[in-house]
C-alpha cells in the first residue's frame, strides 16, 4: 500500500475536560504518554470506535472510520484495529485455542492457528484456561489473538501498568519483540516515560485533554519546551525564573543565578535540571553553588541527594558501595539547563 | 381416594412459566444492561422489579384488570377468540410468570453487570457480532448467576399462590395448583389430604436446591480466575 497514514482529529467533552487531539501517524509507533485520567485511553477507544467522540474525524489508509460531519461511524468489528486492554481481556470461559481463533471467523484456516501459537510459543498450553496461565502467557495469547488476524493498527493500553518490576521487564522485552514482525501502526498509551521511550519513534504529550507536545521522541526528551513536557519526561528539578539577560537567569525557587548556553527568549518563564546532569565542582566554577546542608538517601544503584535549596541530584553508584561523601560543591554545565515556558 | 391433580397442573404450570420467564427475563436483562439512557433504566427496572415487591394478591388485582373480562386484554380475547383467560388454566401461567420474572430478571442482569466491560470491547474489537458476543462472552460468562435465577424463578413460579388465586381462581382440576390445594384442604379440615400435598411440595423444594448448589458449583469452578 503506498500511503500508508492514520489521521486522528476528536473532540470530546468529558467530566473533567475536554478532550481535543489532532495528529497524523506515518511512522511505525507512537507514544502517548500523560498523566492518569488526561484523557490518553479515551483517545485510544475512540480510534477502536468503542467510545464515540463529540466531533472529528478518523481515518486509517484512505478508510474513513469516522467523520462528523457526515455521520460516518464504523463499528469496531468493522474497523481493523486490535485493541490490547490492560487487563487483557482474554474470555474466561474458552482455551487458548478458542481465544485465538475467535477473531477469525468460522472457516478459519487450522494452519495459520498453527503458526500463530508457534510464534508466540504457546505450544503445549492450547487446552489451557486463562486462569491457568501465568501473566507473560496471558500476554502472549491476547497479542496472539490480535495479531492472527492482520489488524492495520494495534492500540496498546497501558500494559504494564499493573505488574511488579521483574515480569514488566521480561513482558517489555517480549512486546518489543512481538512488535518488531508487525507491519502497521502501533500506538501505546501510557503514563511511564520509559515505556514511552523504549517503544515509541514518536510522542505525543497529553495533559487535560489537549495535546502540549507532539514529535521525534528523542527531540521531546531533549528539548521538552513546556514545564508539564519536562515533568512527564522525568525531569525533576524545575524553578520559576527572572531573566536576568539573554544568558543569564535568576532561578526563584533555588535562590542562584545560572548561565545558560541558549539565548533567553521573553516567553521562557521555568527553567528545568535533570537530577544526573550535575558535577562536582569548586567554588568559583561556572554556575557552582555549596552543599551545605544537603541530606543524602542510599538507593540499590545511586544516591539521591537532597539539597537545602530544594534541589535533587542523584548520583550513579554500585550496590556494594554504601560510602559517599557530598562534595563542599557543585556546578551544572549551561548547556544541560532546560529552557521551559509555562 | 387423593386427588393427583394438583401435581400435575402445578408441573404444567411451573414448566411452562419458567420457559417463558427464562427468555423474557434474559433478554430484558441484557437490554437494560446496553441501555443507555440512566432515567429509562431506573424507572424501567422499578417497573419490572415490582411483583417482587407488592403482596402478590395486589399484583393479582393489578392482573384481573388487565386479563380480567372487562379489562383491555382480556376483553380482546373474548371477543376475537371467544377465550376467557380469567379462572382458566393459562390464567395460571400468567400469575407465575408475572410474579417469577423479576426474579428471573434481576439475577440475570447482576450476573451481566458482573463481566468485565473490557470484555465486551474486547469482542468487539475482534469483530464479533453482537450476537456472537451475547451469546459467547455474556451468557457463557455470567451463566452461573443466570441458572441460579432460573432455578429461583422456577421456584417462586412453583410456589405461587396469591395472584393465581385472584386470576385463576382455585377451580379443582383446572386451576387448583399444588399450594392452593393444600389451603383448599385445610379449609376444609382435611389435614390429612393436605400433608400429603406438603410432602410433595418440600419433596420438590429440595430437588430444586439440589440442582440449584450444584449446578451453579460446577460452573464456577470451571472457568473463576483464581
Amino acid at each position: 500500500m503506498g500511503n500508508k497514514m492514520l489521521k486522528v482529529n476528536i473532540q470530546k467533552e468529558l467530566k473533567e475536560f475536554d478532550l481535543d487531539v489532532d495528529f497524523e501517524l506515518k511512522n511505525k509507533r507512537l507514544g502517548i504518554l500523560g498523566p492518569s485520567g488526561c484523557g490518553k485511553s479515551m483517545t485510544l477507544k475512540s480510534i477502536a470506535g468503542i467510545v464515540n467522540p463529540d466531533s472529528g474525524l478518523i481515518s486509517l489508509n484512505g478508510t474513513v472510520y469516522f467523520d462528523s460531519s457526515n455521520k460516518t461511524n464504523l463499528k469496531p468489528q468493522k474497523r481493523n484495529v486490535g485493541y490490547l486492554f490492560q487487563n487483557y481481556a482474554l474470555f474466561p470461559n474458552m482455551t487458548v485455542d478458542e481465544n485465538i481463533a475467535i477473531g477469525l471467523g468460522k472457516d478459519y484456516d487450522k494452519n495459520h492457528l498453527s503458526e500463530i501459537i508457534k510464534r508466540f510459543h504457546l505450544n503445549g498450553l492450547e487446552k489451557r484456561y486463562p486462569r491457568q496461565l501465568s501473566g507473560g502467557q496471558q500476554q502472549r495469547v491476547a497479542l496472539a489473538r490480535i495479531m492472527a488476524y492482520g489488524p492495520d493498527v494495534i492500540l496498546l493500553d497501558e500494559p504494564f501498568s499493573a505488574m511488579d518490576t521483574f515480569l514488566k521487564e521480561q513482558l517489555r522485552l517480549e512486546l518489543l519483540n512481538s512488535l518488531e514482525d508487525f507491519d502497521g501502526f502501533s500506538i501505546m498509551v501510557t503514563h511511564n516515560r520509559d515505556e514511552a521511550f523504549q517503544f515509541c519513534d514518536e510522542l505525543i504529550v497529553l495533559d487535560n485533554g489537549k495535546v502540549i507536545a507532539k514529535g521525534d521522541t528523542y527531540q521531546i526528551f531533549e528539548n521538552p519546551g513546556k514545564v508539564q513536557v519536562a515533568r512527564l519526561t522525568g525531569c525533576k528539578n524545575i524553578s520559576k525564573i527572572e531573566i536576568i539577560d539573554d544568558y543569564h537567569v535568576k532561578s526563584l525557587d533555588w535562590g542562584l543565578e545560572l548561565e545558560v548556553s541558549k539565548k533567553v527568549s521573553p516567553n521562557i518563564t521555568h527553567i528545568g535540571i535533570r537530577a544526573h546532569d550535575f558535577s562536582s565542582a569548586r567554588e568559583n566554577d561556572l554556575n557552582a553553588f555549596d552543599t551545605l546542608g544537603s541530606t543524602k538517601i542510599e538507593m540499590p544503584f545511586e544516591w539521591e541527594i537532597t539539597l537545602a535549596n530544594g534541589l535533587w541530584w542523584k548520583y550513579d553508584k554500585q550496590i556494594h558501595e554504601h560510602e559517599f561523601v557530598v562534595p563542599d560543591y557543585i556546578k551544572i554545565d549551561p548547556k544541560n539547563i532546560i529552557l521551559l515556558e509555562e | 381416594m387423593t386427588d393427583w391433580s394438583p401435581i400435575f397442573i402445578s408441573m404444567k404450570t411451573a414448566s411452562v412459566s419458567i420457559f417463558i420467564t427464562f427468555f423474557l427475563g434474559l433478554i430484558v436483562a441484557w437490554g437494560l444492561v446496553k441501555m443507555k439512557n440512566d432515567t429509562g433504566k431506573i424507572i424501567l427496572d422499578g417497573i419490572f422489579t415490582l411483583p417482587l415487591v407488592l403482596p402478590p394478591t395486589v399484583v393479582g388485582f393489578f392482573l384481573l384488570w388487565i386479563f380480567g373480562v372487562r379489562g383491555p386484554i382480556g376483553s380482546f380475547f373474548i371477543d376475537f377468540f371467544a377465550y376467557k383467560i380469567a379462572f382458566s388454566w393459562p390464567a395460571t401461567v400468567i400469575a407465575a410468570v408475572v410474579m417469577s420474572f423479576p426474579l428471573m430478571y434481576r439475577s440475570a442482569r447482576g450476573a451481566f453487570e458482573q463481566i468485565d466491560s473490557n470484555l465486551l470491547d474486547a469482542g468487539r474489537t475482534l469483530g464479533m457480532s453482537e450476537w456472537k458476543i451475547f451469546w459467547k462472552v455474556a451468557f457463557a460468562n455470567a451463566l452461573p448467576g443466570i441458572l441460579s435465577g432460573g432455578i429461583l424463578a422456577y421456584a417462586r413460579g412453583l410456589g405461587e399462590f396469591g395472584a393465581t388465586a385472584m386470576l385463576a381462581g382455585n377451580i379443582a382440576g383446572q386451576t387448583r395448583t399444588l399450594p392452593m390445594a393444600v389451603y383448599s384442604e385445610v379449609a376444609a379440615g382435611n389435614m390429612g389430604e393436605a400433608f400429603n400435598y406438603v410432602i410433595v411440595i418440600v419433596f420438590i423444594a429440595f430437588i430444586v436446591i439440589f440442582i440449584m448448589d450444584y449446578a451453579t458449583l460446577r460452573k464456577e469452578k470451571q472457568w473463576r480466575y483464581d
